[in-house]
């Protein structure tokens, strides 16, 4: 069972990434994403993580991505016309993500060849262990991460928060 | 059960497709949504080998990695917003000043 939503699940995924690098319209791209990352908190529920899989959900399909479609409105891109250069730049790319696969493929079976198996105790289904790490073995980063996001905030408005023409 | 392997598989394919886009596309915005695809291929990887150990510090990582993503996705939206004020395109084609 859990196989067969594995497989479902993952279709969509590599399906809606797949879509978002074939479709011309930025807009479209930004929804295929929204479907991809959707279905990828599906596999983190999978993968007996329930908080990142909400987390993934919440934060990328929701608000990172309707921040992206805002960005797109905003923008009012005029589709890309199919250029003649692009042949070459779609070969050149797929030549270079299948060495960079095949290398994925055999740095992975290394590392797992030192794995000592999957253990059967899933500790990541306990969301109040969780919490207790998160403010204790990762206080510090927890705190540096709040100094990050005003960092952001204050940046992006710096950045972009001007008037027009100042 | 499924193996943490065939979680790991999936993040190559998801990660190597990210790369794909990001140098097929020529818009800033879709190179920048790559590189999300990236960032979601790489965490899964870290949940996947969670499991595999059956730690929750993977878990932890994989928070901090969301977080660090959003902040990165405001900064760089702020950026391209910039970019496009000033040059009104964001076509890669467009923006070649800095090859030299």
């Amino acid at each position: 069972m859990a196989w067969v939503i594995f497989f479902i699940l993952s279709v969509l995924c590599i399906g809606a990434v797949v879509g978002m690098i074939v479709t011309r319209k930025p807009a479209h791209g930004a929804l295929f994403l929204v479907l991809a990352f959707a279905a990828l908190g599906g596999i983190f529920g999978l993968l007996d993580a329930p908080f990142a899989a909400a987390a993934q959900v919440l934060v990328y399909a929701g608000a990172i991505m309707v921040l992206f479609l805002f960005a797109i409105m905003m923008f009012n891109l005029r589709e890309d016309e199919p250029p003649s250069g692009k042949r070459l730049r779609a070969v050149l790319a797929s030549a270079l993500a299948v060495i960079l696969l095949a290398e994925l493929i055999l740095a992975g079976r290394r590392a797992l060849a030192g794995f000592p198996g999957d253990s059967a105790l899933s500790s990541g289904r306990d969301i109040a262990r969780l919490g207790r790490l998160l403010f204790s073995d990762y206080l510090y980063a927890f705190e540096i991460t709040s100094l990050l996001i005003l960092a952001a905030l204050v940046g992006a408005l710096a950045l972009a928060g001007r008037k027009e023409g100042e | 059960m499924i193996p943490s392997a065939a979680f790991l598989a999936l993040a190559a394919l998801l990660f190597v497709l990210g790369i794909i886009a990001f140098f097929v596309k020529k818009d800033l915005l879709t190179q920048f949504m790559a590189v999300e695809v990236m960032l979601n291929a790489g965490n899964l990887a870290f949940l996947a080998l969670a499991k595999g150990f059956g730690r929750a510090d993977g878990q932890m990582l994989v928070l901090f990695v969301i977080t660090v993503a959003a902040a990165e996705a405001v900064i760089g939206l702020a950026i391209i917003v910039l970019v496009f004020r000033q040059r009104k395109t964001i076509r890669t084609d467009d923006l070649k000043d800095l090859k030299g």
